[in-house]
Formats: C-alpha cells, structure tokens, sequence
C-alpha cells in the first residue's frame, strides 16, 4: 500500500497520544508549527484506557488557548483511526494540509522570521 | 491544601499586554498539586504569553520561574535577581503567595495568575472540594469529623435545616446535606447520643468577622 501524504507533514510518534500534554502542542507553534494535529486510536480502543481522550480534552484546550492568543483555534484537531486504516491516516494528512494552507502560515513563525531578518 | 483555579488567559493577556518583560512565578506546594499554578502551569501560561506577543508583533520577554513556596519570604529572597530582572510578575501561587510577592518586591507589579478559591481536596483527579473556612475554633470532634461550616450552605450549627431533601442541600441537587452526612457519621460511630447534644453560639471573633487575623506562637518565636 504505497499511500502519498503531503511531504511536509512531520511525524513525531509517541507511546500513546495520552502522552502528547498541552505544553508539546504549545511549544510546537513557539517552534514555527503551522499547525498541529494528533492521530490516536478510535475511541473506546486505548490500550491505555484513557488516553486518546485525554488528548481529545488537551486539544480542545489548546484550540481555546490558541483562539485567544490569536494564533487560531483551527490549526489544531484530533483524529482518530485504527492501525488498519492507512487510507484514513493520507486523508487526514491532506485534510489537515488543506486547512492549514488556507490559514496560512503560523503568525509567530512570521514575526520570528521578521525579527531574524529571514522575511521574504 | 488551598484550591486555586487559573484566571482566563483572556483577563491575563489584558493586565500584561503593554509589558516589555513578564516573569510568571509558580509555587510547587498547593497550588501544583491542583494544576493551577505549579512549574507545569507556568510553561503553559509563558508558553501562551510568548505566542499572544509574538502574534502582536511585540518582543516582551517572558520568563519562568517556580519557587518552593511563595508564602515564605526565605524562598523569595532567592529569587530577587529573576525579579528584579523582569518589569511585572504574574504570581501563580494563590492569593498568600502573590501577596507575599508583592510585600517582598515593593517596586514591582504583580498580577495573579490565578484566582484562589478555598481550602480543600480532591475528590478525585480534576475535582477539588471545599473543607475548612479556617474559622478558627474547630468543631469537628463534635460533628463525627463533617464541618457544618464549610459544607453547609447556611453554617448551620444544629442542623439539618428545612431545606435538606433526600441527602441533598436545597441550593443544589449537586451538594450534599452536610447534616445529613453527619448524622450518618454520627450513626455509623454509635455516637447519636452527640447528636443530641445543642450546640451553642458561637464565637465567631476567631472567624473573619474579627477581622484579619495573626497566628503568634510565642515558643517558636524568634
């Protein structure tokens, strides 16, 4: 199953999604993330129990937080998908992708990049 | 432990937003372990802090710092150099803590960080409770261990009132009768007989209605 996704999504595989905190998801926009999006096991199926819906509460609340710093709440989402679902794994990639290319760029990356001298 | 919840970052970005450089001071007793306002808490805040003045274009510096406790003068010392570096402190340590803070360094703004609710526990992970209102004469030897105080709506002393129903008190469905967990209590000990004892006025000049209060203990005292 040679599946495409686009090349600019970065994977950062953890244990489980209950260990992604909301500081990793904040951090991630300080690092120039245009967005940020978490891929766990279907709900109801956590090996863990608990954790792919502790990340779905930590999602939400970086969305809140993101809103009101004004980075926008929209360039963070969960997903959720069974290891057997490959397809669903590219279509979230590109769903994502297309989202965040109609937000633009993360705004602090800008302003970094303003600050650094790197603006085009 | 005291319970503190985190302000909206909303009304914290308001209070900071003209700053050229913000140090957000934790405390690892109380409120770290109800998340409001522990080194955990502290990243998240500056974290958002950075974002929210680098999306405004501006180049505040936002620091982070927790110290042990913010109620002890001997651990703020310690951290005069970090705050005299920064031009205002957000002190996530509830309201004794950012007193303190602001005591200590007199020339520096503070803001809370959080908003300090009550004295409690927790129920379970997320869920805290109140306890005591530091009312300053404990009853709790007399009421199998359940504080009318705290945990009546009314501070009643010889309760229940008219108002408890099926174990619940009438401001709530959601909050227990305290008097109906006492007699409970007081069944459960073989104790009823205390139950029927009055209890009488009072004093309340130990309570907040005396005013602010000091604890001195001469023995210790140095």
């Amino acid at each position: 199953m040679r599946l495409n996704y686009p090349a600019h999504v970065r994977v950062v595989r953890v244990p489980c999604t209950g260990k992604v905190d909301l500081i990793h998801i904040l951090r991630a926009f300080e690092k120039g993330a245009d967005g940020v999006y978490l891929v766990g096991c279907m709900e109801g199926s956590c090996f863990y129990e608990q954790g792919n819906f502790r990340a779905r509460k930590r999602v939400e609340h970086a969305q809140r937080l993101l809103e009101a710093v004004g980075t926008g709440g929209q360039r963070v989402q969960m997903y959720n998908l069974s290891s057997g679902e490959a397809p669903l794994f590219a279509q979230y990639a590109r769903e994502m992708s297309e989202r965040i290319m109609a937000l633009g760029p993360n705004p602090a990356k800008l302003a970094m990049d303003v600050r650094q001298g790197k603006a085009a | 432990m005291i319970v503190a919840k985190g302000k909206p970052l909303e009304e914290i970005i308001e209070a900071v937003k003209d700053c050229d450089s913000i140090l957000v001071a934790g405390c690892n007793e109380c409120v770290t372990v109800c998340e409001a306002g522990g080194s955990k808490e502290v990243g998240i805040l500056a974290s958002a802090l950075r974002l929210y003045f680098l999306n405004q274009g501006k180049k505040t510096q936002v620091g982070e710092i927790t110290l042990q406790r913010q109620c002890d003068r001997e651990y703020l010392i310690q951290a005069r150099e970090s705050v005299e570096s920064y031009q205002m402190v957000i002190s996530m340590a509830c309201g004794v803590g950012c007193q303190f803070m602001a005591e200590e360094f007199a020339n520096k703004p503070v803001q809370p960080g959080v908003n300090t609710m009550f004295m409690g526990g927790a129920l379970e992970r997320g869920v805290w409770s109140e306890r005591c209102q530091g009312c300053g004469s404990c009853l709790l030897a007399r009421t199998g261990g359940i504080c009318p105080v705290a945990r009546c709506a009314k501070r009643v002393l010889n309760g229940p009132c008219g108002g408890s129903s099926n174990g619940k008190c009438e401001i709530s469905k959601d909050v227990d009768c305290a008097w109906q967990l006492i007699v409970n209590r007081l069944k459960a000990l073989g104790r009823m007989d205390d139950y029927e004892q009055i209890i009488p006025l009072k004093d309340w000049s130990s309570d907040r209605a005396g005013g602010p209060r000091k604890v001195v203990k001469e023995e210790v005292r140095q």
